[in-house]
């Protein structure tokens, strides 16, 4: 109930929308801060935090099962690795549909224009996370630079 | 208004309904076994009892229940050696209202009462002991091809609408509930492993995943971990609400124990 009440709370803000919060240092101080993001028009246009990614990361961690783990919903054209799942759509030629900043946003948090997707929001801020295993507690999915790595590894499926 | 702007309006406001009630409508109509979405060859194997391998854990529950305990009864005392008095009707009911305790019973909670009470055995501490699990295993076994047949019209009502939020809420930071899989993609494919609608009428049942009979919630503490979440006890209130809408969904369907799956 709570959750849905924020997913709602979250869309009808969601053109202000920063996700704002920085994690305190005295939480625990292993975590990076939380880079605040900005939907607008339905992407995130600018980079998370500014960093400039690497795709060729960015397709290591679409294939690696505790990190982005794109290929265990998506078809990828990825031909060394099997089994690709079909719950997402295919990605393969994604960036001939979709511009940089709506990618990112699907990976940060496509809970935003979806609310009752599977996929999980990468970057979501994990103040939204409920019964979270204590290892993962206050952490986001992925780190901001891994974001950047995949976006522009997805830029590149033409 | 014109007439457009009219069937619009209309349009825009049966999405809202529809939309506002989550889980109204399955994404599947009629319920399927988890049978139906493994390979020919997994299915086989389920249905050779010599080539089974839960079968071997049904052999580890024969045993048990014809031990014979501190107060030298055995389970055989009351139901029939090999199980021949237990009520296979009642065995596809479960969970079932306990009127002394004002909530759900399972099958497995009934294995520790006798254990305990009825035998006098020194008492399974954990809800999730291997050798209730193997008890559990060897007696819905005999409930085979019985259907599941949970009443939730009584008592069991609320508890089995806690089970259902249970199963539509998210957890864990890949923020996942059950629904988002075993209600809106079963049939799919996840990685290799081909989603089904998450029935419990194999259960107890072997996995080939950890090559052993697993029960219904050593399988959800299993996918909660897996989505990051902090997965609850065994035998907790919120699992024992979600076997019972679990099971009640799956309705009609036969009980398979010891089912094989993935």
């Amino acid at each position: 109930m709570r959750q849905e009440f924020n997913r709602l709370s979250e869309v009808t803000v969601l053109l202000l929308l920063g996700c704002g919060l920085v994690m305190s240092a005295e939480e625990n101080p292993a975590l990076e801060p939380y880079y605040e993001w900005q939907i607008e028009a339905f992407a995130i246009n600018a980079p998370l935090g500014g960093l400039v990614g690497n795709p060729e990361n960015g397709r290591k961690i679409a294939i690696t099962r505790k990190k982005g783990n794109c290929i265990a919903c998506h078809v990828m054209p990825i031909p060394e690795v099997e089994f690709h799942g079909n719950l997402g759509p295919s990605l393969t030629g994604l960036a001939s549909r979709r511009t940089e900043g709506q990618i990112r946003l699907r990976i940060v948090d496509g809970k935003q224009l979806n609310p009752t997707t599977v996929m999980p929001g990468y970057y979501r801020n994990p103040r939204y996370f409920n019964q979270v295993r204590k290892s993962f507690k206050g952490k986001t999915v992925l780190t901001a630079q891994e974001i950047e790595d995949l976006v522009v590894y997805l830029m590149t499926l033409q | 208004m014109i007439e457009a702007d009219k069937k619009r309006l209309i349009a825009a406001f049966l999405s809202l309904v529809i939309l506002a009630v989550p889980g109204s409508a399955h994404a599947w109509q009629e319920a399927k076994s988890g049978y139906e979405f493994m390979t020919p060859e997994s299915r086989e194997m389920q249905d050779d009892d010599f080539e089974n391998p839960g079968m071997l854990t049904v052999e580890e529950g024969q045993v048990l229940f014809v031990t014979t305990a501190n107060n030298g009864k055995t389970c055989g005392s009351c139901h029939g050696d090999g199980g021949s008095k237990l009520d296979l009707e009642r065995i596809a009911q479960y969970p079932v209202y306990s009127e002394s305790l004002k909530k759900p019973f399972t099958l497995r909670n009934q294995i520790h009462f006798c254990w305990d009470e009825r035998l006098q055995n020194k008492p399974m501490r954990k809800y999730s002991d291997p050798r209730a699990i193997a008890l559990e295993t060897f007696v819905r076994h005999q409930a085979r091809n019985k259907p599941v047949n949970v009443n939730i019209d009584g008592q069991l009502k609320p508890f089995y609408e806690a089970g259902k939020a249970f199963y539509n809420q998210r957890a864990g930071q890949l923020d996942m509930a059950c629904t988002n899989c075993h209600h809106d993609f079963p049939g799919r494919k996840l990685r290799g492993q081909t989603l089904s609608q998450g029935h419990s009428n194999g259960f107890p049942t072997y996995r080939l995943a950890n090559s052993r009979v697993n029960g219904l919630h050593e399988r959800f503490r299993q996918c909660q971990h897996r989505f990051r979440a902090k997965a609850l006890k065994s035998g907790s209130e919120e699992y024992v609400n979600l076997e019972v809408y679990i099971n009640a969904i799956g309705n009609g369907l036969e009980i398979e124990t010891p089912a094989l799956r993935y």
